[in-house]
């Protein structure tokens, strides 16, 4: 085990009652400031392992350690971490700057308190003037930055994102991409993002994890050496195609074995 | 809205097809036709009331012209009047501890899912138990009348407030309520912050239904209460007319009953808006 690692994930393993093996067996060291993305087909248990990471979901093999933390008696970490969902997951009700208090709130922190956090936030993601905006007045694109910014709000060294992006069409995912890309190398997080995508996974990550179904399990972990910052000219580099011909081969090469079982 | 006005404008600079036109049209004659259309059914109805009346000589004993309705009406106002405010008391009264109730409940069945099991059927057997056989018991228990038209109201306003804020409470969404887990929120935060005001379309929804039963309510247990000389309400006033053949005063006070309920559906209708307008999908005018 690597002891600078923020999260390790020691063979972790999860079956559900009605006996489906979502996970089996997998260990990953994550690193302080990695941008890792779990890479795999639908079922493949990518998801699952994130809620576990979370702590929205139990083991039922194998441990999840946080070498850099202390943890309470739960095995919760005492550092922040942050979950964005595949849906902009808003309170209907409450307007952007109720949503993004909320985390805020639930500490504790009162709306005068919370304001000049909740604005930065909002400014981060380019959302400053829809602060008294109600969700239904935005757009898919902007709801996720609200999404995100109320990840943000509680300054998180961890971010577990999970398909944020997938149901954006691609214009706006590209800009999304980007925007997060920026926010990651100026805060300095650590980002465990979920996707099926190749292309996504290849443009922002510092590793791809490939991930294969039935069991889920871990396939093959990829380094990306592609330099940050990273902008819209690597999408047409040939270190870009280079990582999206790997993760492609290895993602065929899990379901072709997957085919097998 | 702001909306509405740059079409007005672009409707003024860019020709608009045919298609377009034609639907605009009928939206403007649906909104004059939603209020034209019931005030000239009801104007016509009365018409036609009186022309029966008269064509086939009914006598005012039996179905009195819309005019004398009017006329007994507007002398026993004070009696109805005194009659309404003390049957309106007592349905406001039922609704306001429906909505105590009946929420206070719910938050209770919505934190454990086994106190909802085993009480639920109790709310349901109340429910479908008709009010009318179980006023009687009531008010052989109760010394109050007005404890007893209170307690029968309540039993069948209560429901549609307990079901549908249960529903509310439990439709709060899966993702939201991980994210509360995910920053520690405590079972009161969880409530307050995300499945009250989740719930709260629902409990609107119910509580439309619980306004007009409430009136329901009040006025069956009054008539299984029956005499009761001073202090009484619409019900009683309408069983007296009945035995004096006032069947003029019946009907006004008929009309008066189902004006209350009217009100009582508009406003609890404009509650509604007022709550959800901003952001439930409900409450919202759509493009079509």
């Amino acid at each position: 085990m690597n002891d600078t690692a923020l999260l390790s994930l020691r063979q972790i393993g999860k079956t559900f009652s009605n006996g489906t093996e979502a996970l089996r067996g997998m260990t990953l060291d994550v690193e302080q400031g990695s941008f890792v993305s779990l890479l795999g087909p639908s079922g493949c248990g990518k998801s699952t392992a994130l809620k576990i990471i979370a702590g929205l979901g139990s083991l039922t093999t194998g441990r999840v350690l946080w070498p850099s933390s202390n943890t309470d008696s739960h095995g919760r970490p005492d550092c922040e971490i942050s979950f964005v969902f595949q849906e902009p997951t808003l309170m209907q009700w409450a307007t952007v700057f109720e949503n993004v208090w909320l985390p805020l709130r639930l500490k504790g922190a009162s709306r005068a308190g919370a304001r000049d956090q909740v604005e930065e936030a909002l400014d981060m993601v380019g959302l400053k003037d829809f602060a008294a905006s109600y969700p239904r007045e935005l757009s898919g694109g902007m709801k996720m930055r609200v999404s995100i910014a109320r990840a943000l709000v509680t300054r998180p060294k961890l971010l577990l994102m999970d398909e944020p992006f997938a149901a954006l069409d691609e214009i706006t995912r590209f800009k999304l991409n980007n925007d997060l890309l920026h926010l990651w190398e100026t805060f300095n997080w650590t980002v465990i993002f979920v996707t099926h995508s190749v292309f996504e996974s290849a443009y922002l990550s510092s590793r791809i994890v490939v991930m294969a179904a039935r069991p889920g399990r871990v396939v093959e972990d990829i380094g990306v050496d592609a330099p940050y910052p990273r902008d819209d000219d690597f999408r047409t580099s040939s270190d870009y195609n280079a990582i999206c011909r790997d993760a492609s081969n290895a993602l065929h090469n899990a379901m072709d074995a997957g085919d097998h079982l | 809205m702001d909306d509405t006005a740059t079409q007005h404008q672009a409707a003024a600079e860019i020709p608009v097809d045919p298609v377009e036109m034609r639907k605009a049209r009928t939206a403007r004659r649906e909104k004059i036709g939603r209020w034209l259309l019931p005030v000239a059914v009801v104007v016509l109805s009365i018409a036609a009331w009186d022309r029966i009346c008269v064509w086939n000589e009914i006598p005012h004993y039996i179905i009195p012209r819309p005019g004398i309705v009017f006329n007994a009406l507007v002398e026993d106002w004070p009696l109805l009047l005194g009659s309404l405010a003390i049957t309106l008391q007592i349905t406001f009264f039922a609704l306001l501890i429906a909505i105590i109730g009946g929420v206070g409940i719910a938050v209770l069945f919505a934190q454990s899912k086994w106190i909802e099991m085993s009480f639920f059927p109790y709310a349901v057997i109340l429910q479908v138990t008709p009010i009318i056989v179980i006023a009687p018991l009531i008010f052989i228990y109760v010394d109050s009348k007005f404890a007893g038209l209170l307690i029968c109201a309540w039993i069948v306003a209560f429901f549609p407030i307990l079901s549908n804020t249960t529903l509310g409470l439990n439709s709060a969404d899966h993702n939201l309520r991980d994210m509360m887990k995910l920053y520690g929120a405590t079972r009161w935060q969880t409530l307050r912050f995300l499945r009250l005001p989740a719930s709260l379309p629902y409990f609107l929804g119910g509580l439309k239904i619980a306004g007009g039963l409430s009136l329901i309510g009040a006025i069956v247990a009054e008539f299984v209460a029956g005499t009761g000389g001073v202090g009484s309400g619409l019900a009683f006033r309408i069983l007296e007319a009945s035995y004096r053949l006032n069947i003029p005063r019946m009907f006004a006070a008929i009309i008066l009953i189902s004006v209350s309920g009217v009100l009582i559906f508009m406003f609890m209708t404009f509650l509604s808006w007022l709550f959800l307008h901003k952001w439930h999908e409900s409450a919202i005018k759509h493009e079509q």
